[in-house]
C-alpha cells in the first residue's frame, strides 16, 4: 500500500515536474524577450524597463525590486547644488530659513584629497542601506524598510527621540523644529518627528525617478543614475557590473543602495 | 455658603449650551454640527459608514500606503481633501471646514494636521525627465 502509493506520488511528481519544466521554459522565453524590449531604447535616456516599473497602485511594493542610486562622483559638479534645491522643491523643505536646524535631505560634500590636490563634489543622503541602523535602534518601529528596499519614517508613530540620527552613520536624517503649513500634500511633514530622504517614494510610486535624479538629468549632468538593483537588465546594474563602485563606509556592512562611482 | 445643587446644575448646563451653540446649528432642541458639503455627491461609503468608520478607513489606508507602498484613491486622505475642500477657503479645516466643523462640535482634536497638506494641490514639484 505505502509502496504504491510512494510509485502515485512519484508518477504525479513526475509530471508536476514536466508540467513545471514546460511553464519554466515558456516563461524563461518570455522573460528573455521581455529583457530584449527592456534594453531597447526609445529615446537617449529612456528605456521601457523604466516605464515598466511603475506598479499598479493596488499591488504592494514588492522586495524582488531593490531600488538603488549611482552616483558618478566624476560628473558630479562642483558649486551645483541642482539637486539639493529640488529635493526641496519636491518635499516642501527650507521654508523656515534657519540654516542650522532646517531639514536637509540631501546635500553636497567637497573632499580635497591632500596629497594630489583632487577634488570631488558628492551629494549625500540617506544611503537605503539593506541593513540600517536606524531600523535597529528606533524604539517604537517607526523607523522601517519597505520591501524595495527604500528607509523610510513612519510620522505617525515616530515620537521625534531621535536616535536614529545618532546611529545614522551618514548623518542622512534631521528633525523638524517648526511647524510648517506648505506641504506638498504628496509629502506630509511636520513638527516633532525626524525625517530623511524618502527617494521620493511617491514619485516612485508612479513610475517616476526622484526629483534630484531628475533634476540633475535636467542640468546636463547626468550624475545620478536610478533603477532596481535586482533586476540584472537594468541600467543601474549593467553599470556597477562594468565599473568599479564603492558605497559610503563599507566597514560597517550596511549594503546601501547607493553606490559612489570614481571616488 | 453652601449653593442649592439644582442651581449649580442649572448654571453648567446654560454655560455649556451656551458654548456649544457658538459652533453648532440649533435644531430643535438639540444642537448640530455645521457641516458644509461643497461638492454633493456619492461619498465612498454610505454616510452613516463615513460618519462612524472614517478614522478607521484613514488608520488602514495610512499604513497601506506608507508600509507597503498601495496608493489606492478610494479612502486616500488627499481624495477626501479634493472632494471636501471648501470652495471658499480651499481648505477641509477652518472656518467652515469640512473636518473642523464636526470635529469642533465633537471635541475632537485630530493631529492629521500637523504633517498632511489641508488643501488639495500640486502633484508633483519637479518635473521628471525624459
Amino acid at each position: 500500500m505505502n509502496e504504491r502509493g510512494d510509485i502515485g506520488n512519484n508518477d504525479n511528481r513526475g509530471n508536476n515536474a514536466r508540467d513545471g519544466n514546460n511553464g519554466r521554459r515558456g516563461f524563461i522565453a518570455a522573460a528573455a524577450t521581455l529583457t530584449t524590449l527592456a534594453t531597447l531604447t526609445l529615446a537617449p535616456g529612456i528605456r521601457l524597463i523604466q516605464i515598466a516599473a511603475a506598479r499598479p497602485e493596488e499591488e504592494a511594493a514588492s522586495a524582488a525590486v531593490r531600488w538603488g542610486l549611482l552616483i558618478d562622483v566624476t560628473r558630479c559638479q562642483t558649486g551645483c547644488e541642482d539637486c539639493v534645491a529640488a529635493c526641496g522643491k519636491e518635499n516642501g523643505l527650507g521654508e523656515v530659513a534657519r540654516p542650522r536646524t532646517d531639514a536637509q535631505w540631501i546635500r553636497k560634500i567637497d573632499l580635497k584629497e591632500h596629497a594630489t590636490g583632487r577634488a570631488l563634489s558628492l551629494p549625500m543622503m540617506c544611503q537605503h542601506c539593506a541593513h540600517p541602523p536606524c531600523v535597529d535602534v528606533c524604539p517604537t518601529g517607526a523607523s522601517f524598510k519597505r520591501a524595495d528596499g527604500i528607509v523610510l519614517v513612519d510620522r505617525h508613530i515616530c515620537i521625534g527621540c531621535r536616535y536614529c540620527m545618532m546611529a545614522c552613520p551618514y548623518k542622512a536624517r534631521s528633525f523638524v523644529h517648526e511647524p510648517h503649513t506648505d506641504q506638498n500634500p504628496e509629502v506630509p511633514r511636520g513638527q516633532g518627528c525626524v525625517e530623511g530622504c524618502t527617494l521620493c517614494v511617491h514619485r516612485i510610486d508612479r513610475g517616476e525617478t526622484p526629483a534630484c535624479v531628475a533634476a540633475c538629468a535636467a542640468a546636463g549632468h547626468a550624475a545620478m543614475l536610478f533603477g532596481d538593483l535586482n533586476d540584472p537588465a537594468s541600467a543601474i546594474s549593467q553599470r556597477i557590473r562594468e565599473v568599479r563602485t564603492t558605497v559610503a563606509r563599507a566597514d560597517l556592512a550596511l549594503d546601501p543602495g547607493v553606490r559612489y562611482e570614481g571616488l | 455658603m453652601r449653593f442649592p445643587a439644582a442651581a449649580v446644575l442649572a448654571v453648567l448646563c446654560g454655560l455649556i449650551a451656551v458654548t456649544t451653540t457658538a459652533h453648532a446649528t440649533q435644531s430643535g432642541r438639540t444642537p448640530l454640527p455645521e457641516i458644509a458639503i461643497a461638492q454633493p455627491g456619492q461619498c465612498v461609503e454610505p454616510k452613516e459608514v463615513m460618519r462612524r468608520e472614517h478614522m478607521t478607513l484613514l488608520r488602514h489606508q495610512r499604513d497601506r500606503t506608507l508600509r507597503e507602498g498601495i496608493r489606492t484613491k478610494k479612502y486616500s486622505l488627499n481624495e477626501c481633501i479634493a472632494c471636501h475642500a471648501s470652495r471658499e477657503t480651499g481648505s477641509v479645516i477652518g472656518a467652515g471646514g469640512f473636518c473642523q466643523g464636526c470635529h469642533d462640535y465633537a471635541a475632537v482634536k485630530p493631529d492629521c494636521w500637523d504633517c498632511h497638506q489641508p488643501k488639495p494641490g500640486r502633484k508633483t514639484a519637479v518635473k521628471a525627465q525624459p
